[in-house]
């Protein structure tokens, strides 16, 4: 069975989805990246979408279930690089996927990781001192 | 009683000389003297095309010959006329102008028909008709070509200013800025979005400010592509600014229902610019003056 | 208005779903839809595909070329023989669900496309038809 690879890079988990999602391999991604979460202890995740050139209703739900989750798990995930088409389709099926943080590209991405990342720890160093 | 359609070719092939003499002086009659004085009128031209039609008429006429033009026997008559429409229509004929070179077949042709009648009083009475009603068809053809030629020219131009009014403009490194000017009609908004969506990926710019000063209306459709517009350029992982909003469309807006609460709006260009630059970690600052 | 081509895709297994996706972006790319065209229909298809395999117990798809006029597009029908849906009016409804997700799949699949048609009645399956056009313009 394929699988989609999960790659760890400094502290983040960068996951590129490069073929057609169906159903049962969107929700394995969802349990294995959950579980590498939690292995590595990596404080942001990086799905890269970039080469998928639709997003259901249900791909647009386990994004947003593996965010929630994530954050759960005290790691901050970034959408990247989703496709103009993609992006208009998705908001006239109704999904905007609130709550979600998005960049353009996984080196934006990883840009906005770093600052959501560094503010975090500044107000936890505020609220220890 | 028996089609002598063939008969009537091999008169106009005999008697092609005189004919082309009638035709060009019932054109030169019946032709504005605009035309003539503006020396858009080439007798050689006219000598040619006149006698080219003559040829692919003749050769349309056979015994039994159906007088429609629709038929495929009149293929090559039709093609030739389109390609005769399209050059008078390049050379800036109007339409009358070019549907006048077909009609002024019709007198010059009648009076050989009706001269050689004696001859072959029977066969021809009926298709003398039938031929003028057919050059009927002919000019009414080339009329159509014309117009639908003109509709091509004017339905290409339209592309074209739609492709020149959406101009996405790189502010700054990561700043694009949509300037829409005129009326939006829901079309032309969902173009005009999509090309800035496509501009955001491709040039990587996390800010995108749509400028809508030279907006005087908007309806809810319009808003409402507006809006979505900006959720979708979100879910790609960049901002929108919407600036320039007048005080008119800023009632109707809430008058209609549409909510741009969830959106930044900013009065002017330059304000919107200024707030671009500062969430690009950008810093303007005035110069000390030396002296 | 003409069908110019016809073809059955069964629908019975997650796995078509994903077939049925593949086999709606090709026709699409051959009758040129745009690319936010494409890229709206395939994304409709996926949504009813869905529905046929997960609620209606599974079904086909019903892929046709169609033209009139000035115009070519496609047709798609999805035609399941499940349980049905009581209140179709309800079930349009953005929120509506059934299998536990954001229940968008009718209400947002007929935001895609151009000609959305549904029929259904308690215990005798459903039919959803959808159009997409492909407005013939100067090139």
């Amino acid at each position: 069975m394929e699988k989609i690879p999960i790659i760890k890079i400094d502290r983040f988990l960068l996951v590129s989805i490069q073929v057609d999602m169906h159903d049962n391999l969107a929700l394995s991604l969802q349990d294995e990246l959950l579980t590498k979460i939690t292995a590595t202890g990596a404080k942001g995740v990086l799905i890269d979408i970039s080469m998928l050139d639709i997003v259901d209703s249900f791909i647009g739900r386990i994004l947003g279930s593996i965010a929630e989750m994530a954050k759960i798990l005290d790691a901050e995930v970034v959408v990247v690089g989703m496709r103009p088409a993609v992006a208009i389709t998705m908001v006239e099926l109704g999904l905007s996927l609130e709550g979600i943080r998005t960049a353009l590209d996984v080196d934006k991405g990883i840009k906005l990781l770093n600052t959501v990342l560094d503010e975090r720890e500044n107000i936890d160093g505020r609220v220890t001192r | 009683m028996k089609r002598q359609k063939n008969l009537v070719a091999t008169m106009i092939i005999e008697h092609e000389g005189e004919l082309l003499i009638d035709w060009l002086e019932e054109r030169s009659r019946r032709n504005t003297n605009l035309m003539f004085n503006s020396g858009l009128f080439n007798k050689e031209e006219f000598e040619r095309q006149a006698s080219d039609l003559l040829k692919i008429f003749t050769k349309g006429l056979k015994e039994d010959t159906v007088l429609d033009i629709a038929t495929d026997e009149w293929a090559e008559m039709r093609d030739y006329l389109s390609e005769l429409s399209n050059d008078k229509a390049a050379k800036g004929y109007s339409a009358t102008e070019t549907a006048i070179f077909v009609f002024t077949l019709k007198k010059p042709l009648f009076k050989l028909l009706s001269r050689e009648i004696q001859a072959h009083p029977e066969q021809l009475t009926n298709d003398v008709w039938e031929i003028t009603a057919l050059i009927d068809q002919l000019g009414l053809y080339i009329t159509e070509r014309f117009i639908k030629n003109r509709e091509e020219i004017i339905a290409r131009q339209q592309d074209e200013m739609l492709e020149l009014s959406t101009p996405v403009v790189k502010l700054w490194e990561g700043i694009l800025v949509l300037p829409l000017i005129g009326t939006l009609d829901s079309t032309r908004t969902q173009i005009v979005l999509e090309s800035l969506l496509e501009k955001i990926a491709a040039t990587g710019s996390n800010i995108a400010i749509i400028d809508i000063t030279g907006v005087s209306v908007i309806d809810t459709l319009v808003a409402q592509y507006l809006l979505k517009a900006v959720t979708a350029a979100r879910l790609m992982g960049a901002e929108c600014i919407i600036s320039g909003i007048s005080p008119q469309i800023a009632q109707t807006m809430v008058q209609l229902g549409v909510r741009f609460t969830d959106v930044s709006t900013k009065a002017n260009l330059s304000d919107a610019f200024a707030e671009a630059l500062k969430r690009s970690g950008v810093v303007v600052t005035k110069r000390q003056e030396s002296f | 208005m003409d069908v110019l081509r016809a073809r059955e895709v069964p629908l019975t297994s997650e796995y078509d779903i994903a077939r049925a996706r593949q086999m709606v972006r090709a026709w699409a790319l051959e009758i040129s839809l745009g690319l936010v065209d494409q890229t709206k229909i395939v994304t409709a298809a996926s949504e009813l595909a869905r529905n046929t395999v997960v609620h209606g117990g599974g079904g086909a798809m019903f892929l046709e070329l169609i033209s009139s006029e000035q115009r070519k597009g496609l047709r798609l029908t999805f035609k399941d023989n499940g349980p049905g849906i009581p209140d179709i009016q309800v079930a349009m409804e953005d929120g509506y669900t059934t299998g536990g997700g954001l229940g968008l799949g009718l209400s947002g699949a007929k935001r895609l496309v151009n000609e959305f048609v549904i029929k259904s009645a308690e215990g005798e399956g459903t039919e959803v038809i959808l159009i997409k056009w492909k407005l013939v313009t100067h090139d």
